[in-house]
């Protein structure tokens, strides 16, 4: 698996480390009602196919990039990075 | 179908033509009491103990392939009651006792082979950790007995003690640990759960759950619309995408386990092992083949196969512990998809939708859950109540604070 990084290019996963799954807004997680906040935090959607992850570029330019990936073939279609992506 | 020296000997005589199927193939009926979505082990179990134990009749287990192609049929056999929170310990030591009466119960060879599970560490401090572990074990009843270098080195004396980064100082061993036929647990569930009537409906894959006034009534599949009084899912690492059928967001994430046999050697690993500086468990199947494995790849992954960098870090696991295996060649390696919760530990609960059940969340652990898992789940389905080994399993642990964290590793997934 090889991501497409904003900055570095193509480079192999390896260099990378995964956050998990980006939920569709901003988490809020203060001042809402206690089963909001848990969700926010655990919930997944977890779809079969195309979503959106927080992955690390650790090995690289140490950014945070939001990628778009294929869970069930591991196709990455691209990155871009995550500050002000919500 | 059954077995017996005459019969081997009369069909291995006719060339093998005249074996009969073990159990029957169902063509799907319009409705049962209880639909289970999913034919694994978990599944099949869960239809054996619901017709055994509380004499449910009209049973469906719906499977969108064939029984054992999912994880039951690709994982590492591996058994063991080796935990340590409460919870764990007394679930997975019920699990221990019924596999080791489990070929009694189902009248077949699921090859239980308690030859032990070993977890070498190499610190001080691991070994406060395991001797930790080994009395919480004790104290619930559950066989624990740990080794210093001696006792390992009795057990396997090519083990790398001296290695330079990861000496080895000893291991917690539990003796009734060990590995059982992975398949044959599959095939033993399914055929004793068709003797006693339940229908086992392959290439029915489910793609809809019909809620009506906040009830679930009913599940299409491709083979057709089955109506059930109660539906229980048990599709292991899909647990996220038939769950969201019903409307459900669920704390899960899907993950890639990755798996190893080498070519095949003479006896060399008597029971299983664990590398204590890396993720690494081996252990040696009958025909002789290295199986092992290790980490999750940690991306999330519906593939079912998984990537080098974990084969890399598995091999050198293995080789830290044992160099003697390393000009062994790799045959196979393969995937399966497993859930992943944020403390590592699976669901069995009621959900917020009326007569639908949760079975998932499992991982590392859902092969050796297997007969404890189906009988667990088997009385929520048939009672709507937990059974009080399972009842620790509720799906609002996160929020009540109540989670089992094994490894104590905290709410992200791909860290259990
Ligand atoms: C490589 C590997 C090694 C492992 N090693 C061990 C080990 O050593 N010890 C251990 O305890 N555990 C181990 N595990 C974990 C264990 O295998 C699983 O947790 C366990 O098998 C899951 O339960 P199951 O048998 O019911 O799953 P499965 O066999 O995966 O059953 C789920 C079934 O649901 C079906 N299904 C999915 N979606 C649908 C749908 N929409 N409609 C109908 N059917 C559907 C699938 O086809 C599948 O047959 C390992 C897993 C892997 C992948
Ligand atoms: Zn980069």
């Amino acid at each position: 698996m090889r991501i497409l990084c904003p900055y570095c290019g193509e480079r192999d996963a390896h260099e990378f480390s995964i956050r998990g799954e980006a939920p569709m807004t901003r988490p809020v997680v203060i001042g809402v009602p206690m089963a909001e906040a848990v969700a926010a935090l655990h919930d997944r959607r977890n779809p079969p196919g195309r979503t959106r992850e927080f992955w690390y570029h650790g090995a690289g330019c140490r950014s945070w990039l939001l990628v778009d990936r294929d869970l069930r073939t591991h196709e990455v279609f691209g990155a871009t990075l995550a500050s002000g992506a919500f | 179908m059954r077995y017996s020296a005459l019969s081997l000997a009369w069909n291995a005589a006719t060339g093998h033509r005249f074996w009969k199927p073990a159990w029957r193939d169902a063509e799907p009926k319009p409705a049962y009491d209880v639909v289970i979505v999913g034919g694994g082990g978990h599944g099949l179990a869960t239809a054996f103990y619901l017709a055994k134990n509380h004499g449910v009749r009209r049973i469906a287990v719906v499977e969108k392939g064939w029984i054992g192609n999912g994880s039951v049929g690709r994982n590492t056999t591996i058994i063991r009651s080796n935990y340590l929170h409460p919870a764990n310990t007394r679930f997975y030591e019920f699990s221990m006792k019924l596999w080791e009466g489990l070929e009694q119960a189902l009248n077949y060879n699921v090859m239980v082979s308690q030859r032990s599970i070993l977890n070498v560490f190499h610190s001080d401090a691991q070994r406060d950790a395991y001797a930790r572990r080994g009395n919480a074990m004790r104290i619930a009843g559950v066989d624990a007995e740990l080794l210093d270098t001696d006792g390992v080195r009795k057990r396997y004396p090519f083990f790398d003690f001296d290695n330079a980064r990861f000496p080895i100082r000893g291991g917690l061993l539990q003796p009734r640990g060990g590995t059982v036929r992975h398949d044959a647990v599959a095939w033993g569930y399914a055929r004793a759960a068709s003797d006693l009537g339940v229908d086992i409906i392959q290439n029915a894959e489910v793609v809809g759950i019909d809620i009506q006034g906040g009830r679930a009534v009913a599940v299409e599949t491709t083979r057709g619309r089955i109506t059930a009084d109660r539906i229980g899912i048990s599709v292991a690492g899909h647990t996220s995408h038939v769950a969201a059928m019903a409307g459900l967001v669920l704390p899960i994430e899907s993950h890639v386990i990755q798996a190893f046999v080498t070519e095949a050697v003479k006896p060399l690993i008597s029971g299983v092992v664990t590398f204590g500086a890396g993720h690494f468990y081996i252990s040696q199947s009958d025909k002789g083949g290295l199986v092992f494995g290790g980490d999750i790849d940690g991306y999330g992954s519906y593939a079912g196969r998984g990537n080098l960098p974990v084969a890399e870090d598995v091999a050198e696991g293995g080789m830290a512990l044992m160099p003697a295996i390393g000009r062994l060649r790799i045959l196979r390696n393969w995937g399966g998809v497993v859930d992943m919760t944020p403390d590592g530990s699976p669901f069995i609960d009621l959900t917020p939708v009326q007569n639908l059940y949760l079975n998932g969340g499992w991982n590392y652990g859902g092969f050796k859950a297997t007969p404890a898992a189906g009988w667990t789940f088997a009385h929520l389905l048939a009672t709507g109540q937990s059974h009080e080994l399972a009842a620790a399993y509720r799906l609002d642990r996160h929020a009540t604070g109540r989670v089992i964290d094994e490894n104590g590793q905290g709410a992200q997934p791909n860290l259990h």
